[in-house]
């Protein structure tokens, strides 16, 4: 019998921890913590459920990582410094111009699967670092920012980052990561060398519109059951690969827009999939001013709008790459953080909903601890 | 004995309540003084000037005696008053709001 559930919220100003037992009805919610800074990302081990790594940052005093061992409820600074391998060398500017690599922030960490002091870290300008002491010093896994594609990197409107970083729970040596705007890369090695696995990816943005790289990637999510099967929010697209990332097809099916940002996979029902559609690239909110979670039983194609509960009017907020999250108890619990400051749960796998808060700040993050 | 006063999140990031007061060894310079701060609290590092280049960071900025000291060198004397104590080393977050 699972206890409960634990989501980590990061905001435009802080970070906040909602806690409930496992009928997800009674939340508290606590924080702000780091109040005043952006908390890009939180996220827990899942082999240490009280070790926590928070991504810190603001304009005027640059990065800091945080990390708990009590599950957020004292912090402690931890390393952060985030040094590029060698010479950094150049990727591609808004202008078409070289442009040097320059660290701006962290995204997004990804504690390993085994081992609660490794963890990765997904930064801007995009690269991927990972720490081995529980985030006192960062090393650069710089393979990846030398795939002969890396110099044609440019940035999407929000920066050129590593948002996403997916690692294969059957093979510890595969891991893939999604950078706006370059795409997929996957690694067999452990981050040695990295390949393009955008094949199949479309978009009319880039000049050459199946480009081996240069794709607006939002966000990918794999169900640990099945790793060779992934889903992916494109900047326009819902896709599907059933091959490990070396082919995409599209599965946007019958969504009012396939324009959006998260995505996730149902914890027991590989097949089942989330996404909230967004009107489109310059309109960052829902279509009709209504707020839907679409979800496919099918793993695509075939989608149906969730709405008990959630604003059917007059609704103009986002919902960020990161800002979705699903619990692992038995009737599963899906969640979502907005723009305008609201957290939404739904203890039935999207059937019903209800806010958690209301008002925060603007939701950067969500991310959801099932715990023991 | 060098007093310094930091912004409140620096403040509440290094577990400070009111002026750091600091020895600094040698000339009392900009670069000396955020020296000797970061060897007193290492979760300073980084937050107060790139910690690769040594830089400040742009929107940092140092004041004392009712003058921007930010664009002078780092390895300038700080004033007088500064180096004997009289006056702090004011740590500022520039005003831009977000």
């Amino acid at each position: 019998m699972m206890s409960g559930v634990r989501v980590l919220v990061g905001t435009r100003k802080g970070a906040f921890v909602l806690t409930s037992d496992a009928k997800r009805e009674q939340w508290e919610v606590a924080g702000p913590h780091f109040g005043g800074w952006e908390i890009y990302h939180v996220a827990g081990s899942p082999v240490d459920p009280n070790r926590l790594y928070a991504s810190q940052s603001t304009g005027w005093f640059g990065q800091l990582i945080q990390r708990s061992d009590d599950g957020g409820k004292s912090w402690e600074p931890v390393g952060n410094q985030f040094e590029y391998d060698g010479v950094p060398g150049t990727h591609q500017w808004y202008d078409g111009t070289p442009h040097p690599w320059e660290f701006a922030r962290v995204w997004h960490l990804e504690p390993s699967l085994t081992d609660p002091d490794t963890v990765y870290a997904g930064v801007e300008d995009a690269a991927l670092f990972r720490s081995v002491d529980a985030g006192q010093s960062w090393q650069e896994l710089p393979g990846l920012r030398g795939h002969d594609s890396g110099s044609s990197w440019a940035p999407g409107a929000g920066g050129m980052c590593l948002h996403s970083i997916v690692l294969d729970p059957h093979d510890p040596g595969r891991m893939y990561v999604a950078i706006s705007a370059a795409g997929v890369f996957r690694t067999d090695d452990a981050g040695k060398t990295w390949r393009a696995a955008n094949r199949g990816l479309q978009s009319e943005g880039i000049p050459e519109q199946e480009a081996e790289a240069g794709h607006c990637v939002h966000h990918i999510a794999m169900h640990p059951s099945r790793p060779d099967v992934l889903f992916m929010q494109k900047h326009w697209d819902v896709m599907r690969s059933d091959d490990a990332g070396q082919s995409w097809h599209e599965v946007s099916g019958n969504l009012p827009s396939d324009f959006g940002f998260p995505i996730e996979v149902h914890p027991h029902e590989p097949d089942t999939i989330y996404v909230v559609p967004i009107k489109s690239d310059s309109e960052h909110y829902p279509p009709d001013g209504k707020l839907r979670v679409y979800r496919s039983r099918t793993g695509g194609n075939e989608w149906e709008a969730l709405t008990e509960g959630l604003p059917q009017q007059d609704c103009y907020v986002n919902v960020l790459r990161d800002a979705m999250a699903v619990d692992s108890l038995e009737d599963c619990g899906v969640y979502f953080g907005t723009t305008g400051g609201a957290v939404y749960g739904s203890p039935d796998a999207g059937d019903t909903w209800a806010p958690i808060v209301r008002d925060l700040p603007a939701v950067l993050s969500v991310q959801v601890q099932t715990l023991p | 004995m060098i007093r310094v006063v930091l912004p409140a999140h620096l403040r509440t990031l290094a577990r400070i309540d009111g002026e750091v007061k600091l020895d600094v060894e040698g000339e009392v310079t900009q670069r000396s003084v955020v020296d000797a701060l970061e060897a007193r609290y290492p979760m300073l590092l980084g937050t107060i000037r790139d910690p690769a280049s040594k830089q400040r960071r742009p929107l940092v900025r140092f004041f004392a005696c009712e003058d921007d000291l930010s664009h002078e060198q780092p390895d300038a004397p700080l004033p007088d008053a500064v180096a004997q104590g009289s006056e702090p080393l004011l740590v500022v977050g520039a005003m831009a709001g977000g």
